[in-house]
């Protein structure tokens, strides 16, 4: 960087640097684009291609002709078994799969890491923490999951309604049930961290835990939190759909990506495009958070910033 | 003219050589795939009929039920009758004589003791017999000599032929389970899975939930069979991974339950590989009309009791319109395909007690829209719910987790919209809805919906334990921890007096006609039941297997010492 | 770290009884009923009788002791029985599945066998080729290397193995028949044709599996020795004039391993606990298609023996990776 342009743009803040950063990330970028397009496509799509998901001719006639159409366009993407708009369905399926995969990875994210840190940090709170985490490790998720819905579903639906009920109870649930990894690969890494000159030195002229944690740990502990991350989108979205199969999930007449893909398997011999579309936007999902998160971590290091 | 007589006997012993020279194992392996794998040969311990259609192939009942419903003599000399003198006139006793010389597989003699202990082994206290109900009403079971059996009742019985007959019902050595009576019946392992029998195979391994392989009975009854030296009975998997096996691939010679959507059915038949077969039953898909109020507004405990009736469906006209607003043939054309044909009967076979009812089997939408409109249910506020006295017509529809269900659901709930009925779906999974767990409310028994829809049937052909299912003392409800069989609450005299008349009557054509007028009260009188789907077995079977015939009253496995390798 | 190790394996007592015992109130608490499976022309009062055969109408406490009696007590006693020809047990009862009434143990050990050569070839093929790409893809990042390598695990994560694994049984098996649908369990390698046979039907499954676990590995080790590349020692051995060799596999490996040995250590019970679903679609019939059969009956002894020697091989993977972590870099400690 010379000094016009510092003379030409106006004074930023460190967020500003990353954002600069990030922005050379040409990787980054596009998966940027491409994130916010797939988010355009599932919340304002809708809007635009106005078919009902759930629609299914009546008349039995006409929807037998509707049905196991391919890619045309009265219906790009083709219809399933009833006749029902692909199109339609991956757009709706979409809001609730990016939604559900976001927040239960925010949340098995946030604990792990937590868990993690502590655990790495606070020596005599390890054994306990670690503990916990076999514990839940050890747990079979089939039944955790079943046990959790069946306790609180209908407390957590009669106070939230049951719509938003369910996503919370579901987005709990994945969240609950798959921090346990995230939590041992930060803790392991804070192990190694803490004994590390940077944090030797911190401690020694007084900095107090809290303050070393967040200004020294976590910025280290950073690349495994994201790939943590990323894999974590695509696991929920499959949990998700894992939970539908149960009958835990959303109602029978909600399609999610997760719920389009398993239905898509069984008809892959007759019907192969209707498994690649949910896959595809899985795909595309995950492959976005992946190079985002790339980006954030060159764009949130010093060392690499401005290199 | 003599040459042509010579021509012809030659010709007819050229196509008589494979059968008067068949020989016992001398078509070498035959390979049968069921997608549930096999937990055990013990009928009386199964968990279900994959065990008991897996243990046929080693025990054998007294009689069994061929393809049309018939009994047969398996074990038995002949089928006792009031006619012949069998089954005394006063319908409490029945004579069974076993055939002579039968052996078991280890070469001793099978006798009437080993029958009497069967009885004994299933009626034993803390045995946890599975098919205890088969010998419900047996007195006493006594052996007079080595082959003769009689079995009395304790009161008339017009249907004596529910103890030892069915693949669910086989006979079990006494000398090799003697050890097994009550509490230890579960900890034989060794007998549980490597049974002594009579029947065409003897198991050599048995690998649980996995695979089972058998060989030819060395002391089968018929020197000449079976044909197949041995048999590998897998399991695990899909019905569609096991259609595949067959049809496709060709790796088994048959698969057992082949529930597949029709594409994927003319896909497989494609393949060139195999054919499916079908046979019809008594399981029908139905729809079952709660008509108590599942309503999560009343107190817990009180929800889908009869203490409060259903606020909607108690109007037989709404009951009526939702039957009338399902195209039954459409259902079919999109879920079975091959394995099922629309039925109106709660009771579709075997023909005797079969009701004509093919009313509801054309879709009216207009009619059931009249018909709302005519008993005052209208849409008086524009919403395009139906409504009248400020009640909505809306119902919760719930089922299990299964992809045809699914798309029914998806489907029926279109065509109620359609005549103004709101319909919420719910699909809960099959291992909750039927496992009668008091504690939990998705169970078909607690039916905390509207409306729920699943498929039942009968074991055998007698439809008498069936419909009396529906009698006003079976209710479930919290005094007798939801365990009642009358899962629609349903509750009428006259029914129950029908019911009475049935366990009093004999005769096939009188039962016949009995079981008709209970069929019709159930389904198009009241509609209480709204049969959608007559679902026949369904399987698949290679093209090199044959003498295979498909059965839907006794065990798939049936006539497995019959089976030849198509040459 | 010799206390260290013997502290945590008395820990480790007291912390196995309390998961034994979440698990099995778990799994007893979880809705669902041994009996769903049973037709329904079977009558209520016929299920009764069924239920209280198998003792599941006893008291949860009464069955969880009887279950640590049968798992601490009898079942070592029926395998000393085995291994000396002895009669310890004296008949006394086992552990029984509600569903099959077959021992539980005698079960997992007839299918640990194909689980593990499965399942474990599997991970170690995974983790074979996961080191080298995750190492190569940080040391040239964005080559075109590093980005295929980014696509494919990426792809290979995002598609669950349901998929993948039907995908290659209908391409591979059934349109070109070169493998089998289904697994064969009876198969026993004794001579060249049964080997390839095993081979054959091995294939697929192992791509499936090995394709999943190194695209996990393989995205853990590549953001590891980057963060590491970028450390001042990396600067500094490559100033002492190291070769890249050196500084990249000697340096910058062993302190990149921390992650990595993190997620094989908690990857590796699995390899006992088998793949559900690959073992589900490839009818391959081990311990994972054991536990996930018996979770849907309900089978509550079934599932609690077999979560229980999981949680074991958890704990210990996961006190084997402190102790690793302790190795790579010796500044840990853990007294």
């Amino acid at each position: 960087m010379t000094d016009t342009t510092i003379q030409t743009e106006k004074p930023r803040g460190p967020w500003g640097d990353v954002w600069a950063q990030f922005r050379k990330h040409r990787g980054a970028m596009a998966a940027l684009v491409m994130l916010v397009l797939l988010a355009v496509f599932c919340l304002i799509g809708p809007l635009v291609w106005r078919i009902d998901p759930n629609f299914i001719e009546s008349d039995t006639v006409k929807m037998f002709k509707m049905r196991n159409q391919g890619p045309s366009f009265a219906h790009p993407l083709g219809t399933d078994q009833l006749g029902r708009d692909m199109l339609a369905r991956m757009m709706f399926g979409g809001r609730i799969s990016l939604a559900v995969g976001t927040v239960a990875m925010l949340v098995a994210i946030f604990i792990g890491t937590a868990v993690g840190v502590l655990a790495g940090y606070f020596r005599r709170i390890d054994g306990l923490l670690m503990r916990l985490t076999d514990l839940f490790l050890a747990l079979p998720l089939l039944p955790l999951l079943l046990v959790m819905i069946f306790l609180f579903r209908d407390p957590v639906a009669g106070v939230l309604g049951p719509r938003l009920g369910t996503f919370l109870l579901i987005v709990m649930a994945i969240g609950l049930t798959s921090w346990m990894q995230a939590a041992r690969v930060v803790r392991g890494e804070v192990l190694a961290l803490k004994e590390r000159e940077f944090v030797l030195a911190a401690r020694s002229i007084g900095t107090p835990s809290r303050r070393i944690i967040i200004r020294h740990i976590l910025p280290n502990v950073l690349s495994p939190v994201l790939v943590a991350a990323t894999l974590g989108i695509a696991a929920a979205i499959i949990t998700e759909s894992v939970l539908s199969f149960l009958g835990l999930g959303f109602p029978p007449d909600f399609p999610t990506w997760g719920r389009l893909l398993y239905d898509g398997i069984a008809e892959i011999r007759t019907y192969p495009e209707r498994v690649m579309w949910p896959g595809i936007a899985i795909s595309i999902t995950v492959l976005s958070v992946n190079y985002i998160g790339d980006g954030l971590r060159d764009a949130l290091d010093p060392r690499i910033r401005g290199r | 003219m003599k040459f042509r007589t010579a021509l012809l006997g030659a010709a007819a012993a050229f196509v008589l050589a494979p059968a008067a020279h068949a020989e016992r194992g001398a078509d070498g392996e035959v390979k049968v795939f069921y997608y549930q794998a096999v937990s055990t040969l013990n009928a009386y311990l199964s968990s279900g009929t994959k065990d008991v259609e897996a243990g046929s192939l080693v025990l054998e009942p007294l009689a069994g039920f061929d393809q049309d419903g018939q009994l047969f003599p398996r074990l038995a000399a002949d089928i006792p009758t009031v006619e012949n003198g069998g089954v005394s006139a006063d319908l409490t006793t029945i004579t069974w004589k076993l055939k002579e010389g039968l052996l078991w597989s280890d070469g001793t003699p099978v006798t009437s003791a080993d029958v009497k202990f069967t009885w004994e082994y299933c009626t034993a206290p803390d045995g946890g017999c599975a098919q205890g109900a088969k010998y419900e009403g047996v007195k006493s079971v006594d052996t007079p000599d080595d082959l003769t059996v009689v079995i009395t009742f304790e009161g008339p019985k017009p249907y004596p032929y529910q103890p030892f007959t069915g693949g669910t019902a086989p006979i079990l050595q006494k000398a090799q389970f003697e050890a097994c009576l009550g509490a230890a019946a579960a900890s034989c392992t060794e007998q549980n899975s490597k049974p002594i029998g009579t029947g065409p195979f003897i198991v050599t391994d048995f690998k649980v939930n996995d695979v089972v392989t058998l060989e030819a009975n060395p002391n089968y009854r018929d020197p000449a069979k079976p044909a197949f030296a041995k048999v590998t009975l897998k399991g695990g998997g899909d019905a569609l991974a096991a259609a595949s096996a067959v049809m496709e691939t060709g790796e088994f010679d048959y698969a057992w339950n082949t529930q597949i959507n029709p594409e994927q059915q003319k896909q497989m038949e494609a393949g060139g590989k195999g054919a499916f077969v079908n046979a019809f039953g008594t399981l029908v898909e139905r729809i079952e009309i709660n008509m108590t109020d599942p309503s999560a507004d009343l107190p817990e405990g009180e929800r889908s009791t009869v203490k409060h009736p259903h606020p909607i469906l108690t109007d037989a006209n709404v009951r009526k319109a939702l039957s009338m607003a399902i195209d039954r043939q459409t259902l079919v054309d999109v879920g079975y395909g091959g394995a099922g044909r629309p039925t109106c009967n709660l009771v579709p076979a075997p023909a005797f007690q079969a009701s004509d009812n093919t009313e509801c089997l054309t879709q009216d939408i207009e009619g059931a829209k009249a018909l709302l409109e005519g008993a005052g249910w209208t849409d008086s506020d524009g919403d395009g719910i139906r409504d009248k006295d400020g009640k909505k017509l809306s119902i919760v529809y719930q089922t299990t987790v299964n992809p045809v269900r699914q798309d029914f659901q998806a489907l029926i709930k279109g065509w109620w919209n359609e005549i103004g009925v709101e319909v919420e779906l719910k699909a809960i999974d099959p291992s909750v809805f039927f496992g009668g767990d008091a504690a939990s409310p998705d169970t078909f028994q607690k039916f905390y919906a509207d409306v729920e829809m699943y498929a039942n049937n009968f074991d055998g052909t007698d439809a008498e334990p069936y419909m009396a299912q529906y009698l006003c003392d079976k209710i479930p409800g919290p005094e007798n921890q939801w365990q009642g069989e009358n899962i629609n609450r349903f509750c009428d005299p006259a029914y129950d007096a029908l019911v009475k008349e049935l366990s009093g009557t004999s005769g096939i054509d009188a039962r016949g006609a009995l079981v008709k007028k209970m069929n019709d009260m159930l389904t198009k009188d009241s509609n209480i039941v709204i049969p959608l789907v007559d679902r026949g077995r369904f399987s698949a079977k290679s093209n090199t297997l044959d003498g295979f015939v498909m059965n839907s009253w006794d065990t798939e496995l049936w006539n497995a010492q019959d089976w030849t390798r198509a040459k | 770290m010799l206390s260290f190790t013997i502290r945590r394996l008395l820990t480790a007592i007291p912390t196995l009884l309390l998961i034994s015992l979440v698990i099995f109130l778990l799994v007893d608490l979880a809705p669902g009923s041994p009996l769903s499976d049973i037709p329904l022309t079977v009558p209520p009062d016929v299920r009764q009788r069924m239920i209280e055969a198998m003792g599941a109408d006893q008291p949860v406490m009464v069955r969880y002791v009887l279950w640590l009696k049968q798992f601490f007590w009898i079942e070592p006693l029926y395998a000393l029985d085995a291994l000396l020809g002895t009669d310890f047990a004296q008949g006394a009862q086992r552990i029984i599945s509600w569903q099959s009434k077959m021992p539980v143990m005698a079960t997992i050990a007839e299918r640990l066998p194909q689980t593990l050569t499965v399942v474990g070839t599997a991970y170690l093929i995974g983790v074979i080729i996961a080191l080298p790409i995750g190492i190569y893809s940080a040391y040239r990042q964005y080559s075109w290397f590093d980005q295929a390598g980014t696509f494919f695990a990426m792809a290979g994560f995002s598609v669950p193995t349901f998929f993948t694994g039907n995908l290659l049984i209908l391409i591979f098996a059934v349109n070109l028949g070169w493998f089998p649908t289904i697994y064969d369990t009876n198969l026993e390698v004794v001579d060249w044709e049964s080997f390839t046979k095993m081979l054959a039907q091995m294939a697929l499954p192992v791509t499936v599996l090995a394709l999943f676990n190194a695209a996990e590995i393989s995205r853990y080790t590549r953001s590891s020795v980057l963060e590491n590349l970028g450390q001042d020692y990396v600067r500094t051995a490559r100033a002492k004039g190291m070769g890249e060799g050196t500084v990249v596999l000697k340096h910058v490996l062993r302190n990149s391993l921390i992650p990595v040995v993190t997620v094989v250590a908690l990857g590796l019970p699995t390899v006992f606990g088998g793949a559900i679903v690959t073992e589900q679609i490839f009818k391959i019939n081990g311990i994972g298609a054991m536990l996930i059969n018996a979770i849907h009956v309900s089978d509550l002894p079934t599932v609690q023996t077999v979560t229980f020697i999981f949680a074991v091989l958890i704990v210990m993977f996961n006190l084997i990776a402190d102790i690793l972590y302790g190795i790579l870099d010796p500044r840990i400690r853990y007294d």
